[in-house]
């Protein structure tokens, strides 16, 4: 017998006293959220608790932002993802960017059950290794989802937030989070994102608790994490 | 034949606990952080007004999913497979380890990069890599001070909570050269230049590597997502740099739908970290093209855990998300750390799901193994913050009947049943405390046998004259057979307690 | 109102002091005590240490025993709660097909003595007297798994000449734990170092509780530890008065 079934005749042996006609209802009477006013404040205040650089911008001022954040950075090459509005960056010198031209989007479609095996993609030209990702100063994305009540941010690979080696290897990200794209909770933003795409979620910059329990920040991904928020 | 996640030539429990507690530095260590992180804990679920709801729908996702495991599991596989994954079955550790050497050996690489996993501990993994010549690296910060450390895990969530600054600081100096990278001269102690001066010694071995090995918390079967939540981005590197992922999961768990995840990603950050979320979680489905890795192997572990889900009391016990709530807030765990418990898998949760899955059901486990399930005064602390609401005392209960009915503690079986002889029958109770009583000068305040662990730290208290029921029957005679008509006048009162009764 | 007056093993054998002064404060608030005879033990040790099992004498001669009052009280919180949670599962594996109706009768009148006060007898001030520095100790089944709540402490605040002061680490287990105490002493010793540091530091005289097994414990460390302070249980400071 492989170990497949094995285990499977093994799992339903265990079961013996588990009635079959049973459905096991989950009760689902906790919060769908925990506020409902002050999303977008909380969102700030919850960053800022775990050390992520808040600025709120309005739309029209957004290169001007942008380009301010990269000189207080001191950042000489800023990577962008495919996608990215050309706006954001239109406040920068010339060769601060660099481009990278994976998008999920233009590959594939979302369902989960009808991938295509397509070869890898990854030398293609406009492809950015890893140790130029290495090299550059920061890395300027959109994101998917905040959510307030835990001041996350959610990248699903949508357009201007690219591959996830892009917001990890880099030691600065910038993410520019729409005011629209915050939502309150967990469960509120879990409705809005599609599980066959790769997701990550970052609240705030990389931490560790592994030393006596103190939180301290900055260990593998990106130290510096800001955020720049659209009203 | 299941492999047994523990500790080879650990003692029984009371033993190793003797020398931990006796360990002034550990006891400072372990103290200072749970009662860190226990603060921690209880202020970010203090902001949930609905934590009970939560938890409630929790422990009912896990009991849903657990009845249907067979299911859930099938349709996982098939979802996973057909979002580009690879599934493989593994009964027991050293299926897992086989497979998984097999893969990394079929890329051609001698290296691996780890994310911290519990169940690649649970399964050996780095040794049995090892020995096939392929040489794991930990990535965690508290993983890679154990494995620089030649030391063992004492956490489930902060492996090196064993550990303060200083011994961190010495470790990294002595050891980090030998393993890549060393540490940077003049390196402080503080955390912050500790951290950094992990950053720096994998810096390169991140970006240089072939093949990543994970667990995961979550496996959800409706669409074959794999959630891993972490803090340092360690667990990103793993997940999307290299070229091959093989991530080793526990059939427990999974959950069944993708909307279940908006109940643990409260529960699990909240309950392990103390954190509102924990800084890194990633989710992938399958492989994504130019995204991440490009092989990606699923290796569904049981190595036991289909004994554990046979006992209708014990399964209980595969709920757990493995947050370590109630090793931070259990007395004993506080006070002996986790070496004591002989297993990756310390502290309450341990001692109900480590005798489960060496078979104490059978009734034939090594001393050791036996002793876990003794390992608690019941205290229900941990039953409190689980967040998946397992009845850990429940548990251990249950286990020490059926450690007792293997035919373990000769000589307390025989003190039982004397007991029993005299609490089934009131009369000889009675007989048993006038014979007490009239030898009580003659009794010692230093009992001799098992007595005598007791009486070394703590006075015996002495035998009263007369008993409770020796008073009541003279003062009152028997009970009447109905109440009086009026309440019996209160007895003069002394201007005290009554101090004495000698 | 019938009370039944459910003393414990413990307590019969080597706190009869603790009964005396349940039976005196129940009398002075205006009920009638019966002590049955024919009560021995809930069983707890047995069963908390693996030999559940074989405890169904215990548990049908407590349901039995106690059947025929309106309300069964005792003053000890892991007693009361071994009753309330375990023999309903106890009986219910039981070889008597019978006892888990008569388990099930007599467990909703089983009440720990400060919840009887307090919610039955709907009372806070006893009208006791106990001019001394008091901790109190909520023992671990008391507070989990009886959930007495603020219930002593509110007895206790009643009490004339009695301060009351904070607990530092209240929630923290004593160590006694039953058999783990002589299971793993070392471990035990520890924890109950910790509970009387932590009371000693508190400048008080005596702690109390509401279960003579923890107090067993603390007071023997503190016998050994020559603190100075000394355990009481909360029923004897509720009996006592100015006379």
């Amino acid at each position: 017998m492989s170990s497949r079934a094995a285990i499977l005749a093994r799992v339903r042996r265990a079961l013996a006293d588990v009635p079959s006609d049973d459905d096991f209802p989950v009760a689902r009477d906790y919060a769908r959220a925990h506020v409902a006013e002050g999303v977008l404040e909380l969102f700030v205040a919850h960053l800022r608790d775990y050390r992520a650089v808040v600025h709120e911008v309005a739309e029209d001022a957004l290169p001007d932002a942008v380009a301010a954040a990269v000189e207080r950075r001191g950042a000489r090459t800023v990577v962008t993802p495919a996608g990215l509005p050309p706006a954001w960056t239109a406040g920068l010198a010339e060769g601060v960017c660099l481009a990278d031209g994976w998008a999920y989007e233009q590959l594939y479609d979302n369902s989960i059950n009808n991938r295509p095996t397509v070869a890898d993609r990854a030398d293609r030209a406009d492809i950015l290794t890893t140790s130029t990702l290495d090299t550059a100063d920061g890395v300027l994305t959109a994101a998917a989802v905040g959510i307030a009540e835990t001041g996350t941010i959610v990248l699903d690979a949508g357009p201007g937030q690219g591959r996830r080696a892009l917001t990890l290897v880099p030691d600065w990200h910038l993410c520019v989070m729409r005011a629209a794209d915050v939502v309150a909770s967990v469960p509120q933003a879990l409705e809005r994102l599609d599980p066959g795409r790769p997701l990550t979620w970052i609240s705030g910059p990389s931490a560790t608790s592994d030393i006596e329990l103190d939180r301290v920040e900055g260990v593998h991904g990106p130290r510096t994490l800001e955020v720049l928020i659209v009203r | 034949m299941t492999s047994p996640p523990t500790f080879l030539g650990m003692p029984p429990f009371p033993e190793a606990a003797r020398s931990a507690v006796s360990n002034p530095q550990l006891r400072h260590n372990l103290r200072k952080a749970t009662h860190t992180i226990r603060d921690k804990r209880a202020h970010v679920v203090g902001e949930l007004s609905d934590w009970a709801e939560l938890r409630a729908a929790g422990a009912a996702i896990k009991d849903r999913t657990l009845r249907r495991l067979d299911e859930y599991l099938l349709a996982a596989e098939a979802a996973v497979a057909a979002a580009g994954g690879t599934v493989h079955w593994a009964a027991d550790a050293a299926e897992a380890n086989r497979i998984v050497a097999d893969l990394v050996r079929a890329t051609g690489e001698t290296e691996v990069v780890k994310v911290k996993s519990m169940v690649t501990q649970e399964i050996g993994l780095n040794e049995a890599l090892a020995a096939e010549g392929i040489r794991a690296y930990e990535t965690d910060l508290a993983e890679l001070i154990v494995q620089l450390g030649d030391d063992l895990p004492s956490h489930i969530l902060v492996p090196a909570i064993h550990r303060n600054r200083a011994e961190i600081r010495e470790i990294f100096v002595r050891e980090m050269a030998e393993w890549g990278v060393p540490a940077p001269p003049g390196l402080s102690d503080e955390p912050a230049a500790l951290a950094e001066a992990a950053r720096r010694h994998l810096r390169e071995r991140f970006l240089s590597a072939k093949v990543a090995v994970s667990g995961a918390n979550f496996l959800v079967a409706e669409t074959g997502t794999l959630v891993v939540v972490e803090s340092e981005g360690n667990g990103r590197m793993c997940l999307t740099l290299p070229e091959t992922l093989i991530s080793v999961v526990g059939i427990e768990k999974v959950v069944p739908t993708w909307a279940d995840l908006e109940v643990f990603l409260q529960l699990l950050p909240r309950s392990s970290t103390g954190e509102r979320m924990n800084p890194y979680t990633s989710m992938w489905t399958g492989v994504t093209p130019g995204d991440g890795p490009r092989d990606f192997h699923l290796v569904l572990l049981d190595n036991g855990r289909t004994d554990v889900l046979a006992d209708t009391t014990g399964r209980q016990a595969l709920r757990c998300i493995r947050c370590s709530a109630c090793l931070n807030v259990c007395p004993v765990y506080e006070r002996t750390g986790g070496h004591a418990y002989g297993s990756v898998y310390p502290g309450p949760i341990g001692a109900i799901l480590v005798p489960q899955l060496r078979g104490v059901a059978t009734g034939k486990v090594d001393p050791q193994t036996a002793s876990l399930p003794y390992a608690s005064s019941l205290c229900g602390a941990c039953y409190e913050v689980c967040p998946v609401a397992i009845d850990i005392p429940e548990v251990l209960v249950h286990l020490r009947e059926q450690v007792v009915e293997g035919g373990g503690h000769r000589a307390e079986r025989a003190a039982m049943r004397a007991a029993e002889w005299v609490f089934d029958d009131a009369k000889r109770l009675r007989t048993v405390q006038r014979v007490a009583a009239r030898s009580r000068r003659l009794l010692p305040r230093r009992a001799p046998g098992p007595g005598a662990a007791w009486s070394d730290s703590r006075a015996l208290p002495e035998v009263p004259a007369q008993s409770f029921r020796d008073w009541w029957v003279r003062e009152r005679g028997a009970p009447p057979a109905r109440p009086p008509a009026a309440p019996a006048q209160p007895p003069v009162e002394k201007n005290r307690i009554e101090e004495d009764d000698r | 109102m019938r009370v039944g007056l459910f003393i414990t093993c413990v307590n019969d054998t080597l706190y009869p002091r603790t009964g005396r002064a349940v039976v005196r404060l129940l009398e002075r608030l205006g009920c009638t005590v019966d002590f049955p005879t024919a009560q021995t033990c809930c069983g707890q040790m047995h069963w908390n240490t693996g030999y559940g099992k074989r405890i169904e004498p215990m548990v049908a001669g407590f349901a039995d025993t106690f059947a025929g009052y309106d309300a069964v009280v005792t003053p000890s919180g892991s007693c009361g709660a071994m009753i309330r949670d375990n023999h309903p599962r106890a009986a219910a594996r039981a070889a008597d097909p019978g006892l888990s109706a008569r388990v099930a009768a007599v467990v909703p009148k089983v009440y720990d003595l400060t919840e009887f006060i307090v919610d039955v007898l709907g009372v806070t001030d006893v009208g006791a007297y106990f001019p001394h520095r008091v901790v109190y100790h909520p023992t671990c089944h008391s507070r989990r798994l009886l959930g007495l709540g603020d219930r002593p402490t509110a007895l206790l605040r009643e009490v004339r000449g009695l301060e009351l002061v904070d607990l530092p680490g209240e929630e923290e287990c004593c160590g006694f734990g039953g058999t783990f105490a002589v299971k793993n002493p070392d471990v035990s010793t520890a924890m109950g170092a910790d509970k009387v540091r932590h009371a000693a530091g508190t400048g008080a005289e005596v702690l109390c509780a509401a279960d003579n097994s923890c107090l067993m414990h603390i007071g023997g460390l503190m016998d050994r530890q020559r603190t100075g302070m000394r355990v009481v249980h909360l029923a004897e400071i509720l009996a006592s008065t100015a006379g």
